[in-house]
């Protein structure tokens, strides 16, 4: 791969989703333009019966998902030579709107369904045992990019924060109004990874400071960026994306 | 034509359907099912594209990139099911070994002449050899892109398939394929559908316009 090109696409990507931003608004409840009004006949309240349905079936692939997942099956690991480079920006909004985080004042909070509700800061976030990894993130878009993560595997963390660990989600709330949630079980895998550096390095903005995090079993779209505060709890939390239609679940 | 084929025709009334109902169930259930996946497919295909173009937007399916998966994700049971069910019953009922076999290289080339001739009849209710290798090759292509589908989907749970197609990046580029595959058999099937009109009513109701009466002597 050549470095251009990747630069190329992430460039591309982000007029991309300038451009869904905007059709989504009104594209929301309307399942379908142009091909399947055509050659199908539906009027709007078809396809909004059709949306439910679709709706309907991305719950039950949830459910088929988590019971494919396996704790114990690892994603693939890569050699640094495989570093796509530069690996891609992506979030919803463009490059230059990437959040500012202080570091020096930065604190993780800490909430729900946990023993020890104590904020964290990046020191002792960086004093706890820190692990790598060089995975494949899967784009929702279906283009993949592999990187180097490290930082405090996540299991521990929820270990030692005395997370309720039968609770249902864990959810995240983010410096540029991203949030998201995951199973209880994506969050104990072993190569779930709350990244605090990539390639070595402390996170760089564009790629998710202070922290974000790691998941190599799930889509790129549920390894939050810029996380501010998690939070353990029972009732579905949602995120930016599922919320608009992407599959909750959405593992690799 | 098997001896129980023939032994059917001698008592026309009752003649045996050209396609079996589950065949024809099969059929029209999958063409929906594949208006969907392909017409989704495109569109998720658009949010990043493989290749140097995209499709056009008004002949996808979705609205968006969500929508598309949605819909993706709820026609793969559709279409897989059926396509379980179709080649279980393939296989067990001897429908395969009767329709598609034998199928010999030969066959495949003179028929394919006398076809380019435009001398090849049409025989209601058996396949010459090129309609065989067609069919073969879609239903390979049909097993394919499920297969491929599976590693796109879940390249880590099921990283063995992915690792077989050559990884995640292997696998996309495998399903693409696959899919091309199919459209190019569905342009090609709608083609000669349009050209030996009478061929759609089989498939509707099982049987031809005086159907019991000849068969034109059409001998596989």
């Amino acid at each position: 791969m050549t470095i251009e090109k990747p630069v190329a696409r992430a460039l591309l990507r982000d007029d991309n989703d300038i451009r869904k931003i905007e059709r989504r608004l009104f594209l929301k409840q309307t399942l379908s333009v142009g091909a399947l009004t055509l050659l199908t006949g539906c009027d709007v309240t078809d396809i909004g019966a059709v949306q439910k349905v679709t709706a309907a079936m991305s719950k039950w692939n949830d459910g088929v998902q988590a019971a494919l997942f396996s704790q114990t099956r690892l994603a693939p690991e890569y050699a640094e030579s495989d570093i796509t480079r530069p690996f891609p920006f992506n979030a919803y909004y463009k490059r230059d709107r990437v959040p500012f985080v202080d570091g020096a004042t930065y604190k993780l909070e800490v909430s729900g369904l946990v023993q020890n509700k104590q904020s964290w800061t990046l020191d002792q976030l960086r004093a706890l045992p820190q692990a790598s990894q060089i995975t494949r993130h899967v784009c929702v878009e279906g283009w993949s990019a592999i990187g180097k993560w490290g930082g405090v595997p996540f299991r521990a963390f929820l270990e030692r924060i005395g997370a309720d660990t039968r609770a249902a989600y864990v959810g995240f709330k983010c410096a540029d109004d991203y949030y998201s949630s995951l199973d209880m079980a994506t969050a104990l895998h072993p190569q779930t990874l709350l990244a605090l550096t990539y390639a070595d390095q402390t996170l760089p903005p564009q790629y998710g400071f202070p922290m974000k995090l790691r998941i190599p079993t799930k889509l790129g779209f549920k390894n939050p960026k810029h996380i501010m505060t998690m939070f353990v709890t029972n009732d579905y939390p949602g995120g930016y994306w599922e919320d608009k239609g992407y599959n909750w679940f959405s593992g690799s | 034509m098997t001896t129980a084929d023939i032994a059917d025709k001698s008592s026309p009334p009752a003649a045996k359907p050209i396609h079996p109902r589950l065949v024809r169930w099969w059929h029209w259930i999958n063409a929906f099912a594949m208006f969907f996946m392909i017409g989704s497919g495109w569109r998720i295909y658009n949010a990043s594209p493989i290749f140097k173009f995209r499709f056009i937007e008004d002949l996808t399916i979705g609205g968006w990139l969500g929508g598309a998966l949605q819909v993706h994700f709820a026609a793969m049971w559709l279409f897989v099911i059926n396509g379980l069910v179709y080649l279980i019953y393939g296989f067990v009922s001897g429908h395969f070994r009767r329709s598609f076999w034998p199928l010999r290289p030969r066959d495949v080339w003179r028929d394919f002449n006398l076809a380019l001739a435009a001398k090849l009849e049409h025989h209601t209710g058996v396949y010459n050899a090129v309609q065989r290798l067609a069919y073969i090759g879609v239903i390979v292509a049909l097993v394919g892109i499920v297969y491929s589908g599976l590693a796109v989907w879940k390249p880590v749970q099921f990283q063995t398939l992915a690792w077989t197609l050559g990884g995640y990046e292997g696998a996309r580029i495998v399903h693409f394929l696959a899919m091309s595959a199919i459209v190019a058999f569905i342009l090609l099937h709608l083609t000669l559908v349009a050209l030996v009109p009478r061929t759609l009513l089989p498939m509707l109701w099982g049987r031809a316009r005086g159907e019991h009466k000849t068969d034109g002597g059409g001998v596989s």
